[in-house]
């Protein structure tokens, strides 16, 4: 009777689905940006909103994009390993703080200047506390830059290369096997082409 | 210490699975007595050691051990007392411990309560869930270990998930998995019953209260969830068609059709394949709703953190076990073809429309749940299913099944013929008509055909189910638990149907800002933003707002919706403001703060929204008082049971 052997067979393409499914690793989705020029920035230093800092400071080098904000329960277990990075010194690390959603009103205006001024405390508060990976923070209020970057969370991490190109992009706390196994390679790779 | 004495127990308590998996399933193959009872005792020792785990695990939480690193992610030293013991399941490690001990507790009390069985078939019954608990001890051991240790250890813990922190929500994963583990008896029982090549209406009545226990507290765990997600994602809805929502309510709609084909297969002696396929059915979508959730390969706002690796375990267990009782389904089931027959209007064909049509409302749910998976696997768009699908999708196979439920309830076995039940069933059509039309049209206005359909059919159902209890006790006759039960259940159906359609035809919601002093409109009720405030919770922070509601200059409440930032974790919560009447709801959420001490409110008036989780309530009281039938309990060992002295009980 092969009707009994209806619900087995149909039960095997579903776990052959849930297979295919389950080597989909959803983090690693290619970002648009892969290979295509890092968007530009000016923005104002954390430390000091009067300085600016803009991604043509960075010309010619390679840099890693860190996005994080103060907010950020991830950002929080990815530090330590940033804070490693850091120390190897490998390449300039930008901070790029982002506050828990664009500090405007409902029109979409930019908040008075005191709420500003309180959300980068709380970020600078977290590097005092926490100590600084970043050669340079900037705050990006509104999330315009985040968003250029096509940053959907915090933490992500982008390496850009010297021509000003994204090489690589993280989504989620970086830690050190990920830095070796994804960074390394291509901060290497990127180095002895160019150069 | 006392972590790893939990360790220890839960290897101990896996090292029993085995003994009761093997010496179970072969003590009965090769009918060697002293196997089986092999068997029995490791059950019970299995039973002693994850509950000692559990305790372990519990104790590390009360005393803030933050050297265990579960305790570290998941407890904080503010946290109240209460929660840390619903911290114990508040994440992946801990939940897997408890379903661990909750699958003990159904394997004793299914070693409990069947001495009146056949030995083989208790043998069977509890090496199929002896297969169970070791591949999920298996799981937590290599996988999840909730034990591991932490070093150095954590000053304080990062704290319960706030969404988490909520009394209806820490109840509510202990219900869900009582019912979801409890669709493992009947899986059991099924398995059992095909490698014993024997299936008659006695099997049917051993499986009958404990498919029934478990579907009440799955109904319970389901009403928990959604009573949750309605105060406190304060959005005011009370159903997503989330894939984790859809993951424990799949296996409902399987283990109803399962109860109602048990019947016939108890009375009639019928539908017997497709009852196994039913119970080989529910407990395989509740692993399915597991490995779900746990694996990532769907994306939900209640998704616990993914693991790869912790998918492709479930996956090749949910395979294994599935698999295996699927081909012994296709082996076995040839042997169990009924040869009674049935007349197309008679309650064996209404139970099967009634199987037919939740089975296809499942089928929709599950396509509509896995299409975005498919389209992925295929490397085709990438999309999501949302909720218009899903509400459209049941409502075309329900509508009719709940418009035959009223007649269905009152035919008799083999050939219907209502008799005067049939006049009684056409009067009460006829006031339930006027009164469904008449009274919303009154009290709220008129608005679609559907949403009349809706109240028209669930006070139908409402009024017959009514029949057979009040009929009974007016002529003094006896009332058989299974009879009220039923009735019970099909009356919550019917709240359940009225609340849900009221709600959704007549609900209005409405988005403004208010400052302190402001004051708006809304379905007749003024809402006045009366003072704005800071509160210190145990844990967090809070801006809790006043505001009282008044309705022709009277005051009918005043609510204090909150919005509370957790200190540990940092997230924003809201906390609605609701005045709950047994007829209505007002619904207060605070939105964003926009500044010079306005917020944005959401306002909502939310008529008979209490019907829906009263009726399942009832729903679940009705699965009570039918597991709790005589009938389940006498000695049936010696009772002949010939398909005729079935077929005159006319009770379901």
């Amino acid at each position: 009777m092969w009707r009994y052997l209806i619900p087995v067979g149909i039960f095997a393409i579903l776990i052959a689905f849930f297979f295919a499914g389950l080597g989909r690793d959803k983090e690693t989705l290619p970002s648009p940006l892969i290979g295509r020029p890092a968007p530009e920035f000016t923005l104002p230093r954390l430390e000091d909103p009067t300085e600016l800092v803009s991604s043509k400071d960075f010309a010619g080098r390679k840099y890693l994009v860190n996005v994080w904000g103060p907010w950020c329960a991830a950002c929080y277990d990815e530090h330590p390993a940033l804070l490693e990075i850091a120390r190897r010194k490998v390449l300039p690390i930008v901070g790029l703080t982002v506050p828990q959603g664009a500090l405007a009103d409902q029109q979409g205006k930019p908040l008075p200047l005191e709420d500003v001024l309180e959300e980068m405390q709380r970020g600078l508060r977290w590097i005092s506390e926490l100590g600084n990976p970043y050669d340079v923070t900037v705050f990006d209020q509104m999330w315009t830059t985040a968003i250029d970057f096509g940053v959907y969370g915090a933490p992500e991490t982008f390496l850009i290369d010297e021509e000003g190109v994204v090489v690589h992009k993280h989504v989620g706390p970086i830690d050190l096997t990920v830095w070796e196994r994804d960074f390394m390679p291509k901060i290497n790779a990127s180095r002895s082409a160019g150069g | 210490m006392i972590a790893e004495l939990g360790h220890f127990a839960l290897i101990l308590a896996f090292c029993l699975t085995l003994p009761q998996a093997v010496f179970g399933l072969a003590g009965a193959a090769y009918r060697k007595p002293h196997w089986m009872s092999v068997a029995r005792g490791a059950v019970a020792g299995q039973f002693v050691f994850a509950a000692l785990a559990f305790a372990c695990l519990s104790y590390a939480f009360y005393v803030n051990d933050f050297s265990v690193l579960y305790v570290a992610q998941n407890s904080n030293s503010a946290l109240p007392t209460f929660y840390r013991f619903a911290a114990v399941w508040g994440a992946h490690e801990g939940s897997l411990l408890l379903w661990l001990l909750v699958q003990a507790m159904w394997t004793i009390a299914v070693a409990a309560f069947s001495r009146n069985m056949p030995h083989t078939i208790t043998s069977r019954v509890l090496g199929v869930l002896g297969v169970i608990s070791a591949g999920f001890a298996l799981f937590i051991l290599t996988t999840s270990n909730p034990f591991e240790r932490l070093w150095p250890p954590a000053p304080d813990g990062r704290d319960l998930n706030p969404l988490l922190q909520d009394p209806a929500l820490a109840l509510h994963p202990p219900m869900l998995y009582i019912g979801y583990v409890g669709m493992s008896v009947p899986f059991a029982f099924a398995v059992a019953a095909m490698l014993e090549g024997k299936l008659d209406s006695l099997w049917a009545r051993w499986v009958r209260p404990w498919t029934t226990v478990a579907w009440l507290f799955l109904t319970l765990g389901i009403a928990l969830g959604s009573w949750w997600a309605y105060y406190e994602l304060g959005w005011g809805g009370w159903w997503f068609w989330d894939p984790v929502e859809n993951a424990s309510f799949m296996p409902w709609l399987i283990g109803t059709a399962l109860i109602h084909s048990l019947a016939v297969t108890e009375k009639r002696g019928l539908f017997k394949s497709w009852t196994l396929l039913l119970s080989i059915a529910a407990f395989s979508l509740s692993l399915l709703g597991t490995f779900l959730v746990r694996s990532g390969i769907i994306e939900s706002v209640h998704a616990f953190a993914s693991d790869p690796s912790r998918g492709l375990f479930i996956l090749v267990f949910l395979g294994l076990c599935i698999g295996i009782a699927l081909g012994l389904y296709a082996w076995r089931a040839p042997l169990f073809r009924s040869q009674a027959g049935f007349a197309p209007i008679s309650r064996e064909s209404f139970l099967l429309l009634n199987n037919v049509l939740l089975v296809a409302a499942t089928g929709l749910i599950l396509i509509g749940t896995l299409y975005p998976m498919f389209l992925d696997a295929l490397g085709l768009a990438k999309i999501s299913v949302g909720p218009p699908y899903f509400t459209i999708a049941f409502l075309i196979p329900m509508l009719p099944l709940v418009l035959m439920l009223a007649p269905g309830m009152h035919a008799s076995w083999k050939r219907a013929s209502f008799g005067r039940t049939k006049r009684l069933l056409i009067v009460l059509l006829g006031i339930a008509t006027v009164l469904g039309t008449a009274i919303p049209v009154a009290a709220y206005g008129w608005r679609s055909v559907l949403s009349t359909i809706g109240i028209v059919v669930a006070l139908w159902i409402a009024f017959s189910s009514l029949i057979e209890p009040l009929g009974r006790l007016r002529k003094g006759h006896s009332l058989s638990a299974s009879v009220l039960g039923m009735s019970v259940a099909h009356f919550g159906l019917a709240l359940f149907i009225l609340g849900a359609t009221v709600v959704e035809s007549y609900e209005r919601e409405v988005d403004l800002s208010l400052a302190p002093g402001q004051s708006a409109e809304h379905a007749g009720f003024v809402f006045t933003m009366h003072a704005l405030r800071e509160v210190e919770g145990p844990n967090y922070r809070a801006i809790e707002a006043e505001i009282r509601i008044t309705r022709e200059g009277e005051q009918v409440a005043v609510v204090y919706p909150q919005k509370r930032v957790y200190r540990v974790q940092q997230n924003p919560m809201t906390e609605a403001g609701i005045d709950g009447r047994w007829n209505r709801d007002l619904f207060v959420a605070m939105g964003e703060p926009l500044g010079d001490g306005a917020w944005s409110l959401r306002l909502q008036y939310k008529p008979m929204v209490r019907f829906i989780w009263w009726g399942a309530f009832i729903m679940a009281v009705g699965g009570l008082i039918a597991a709790c039938d005589r009938r389940y309990r006498q000695p049936v060992a010696r009772e002949v049971v010939s398909p005729a002295a079935a077929t005159d009980a006319s009770t379901a």
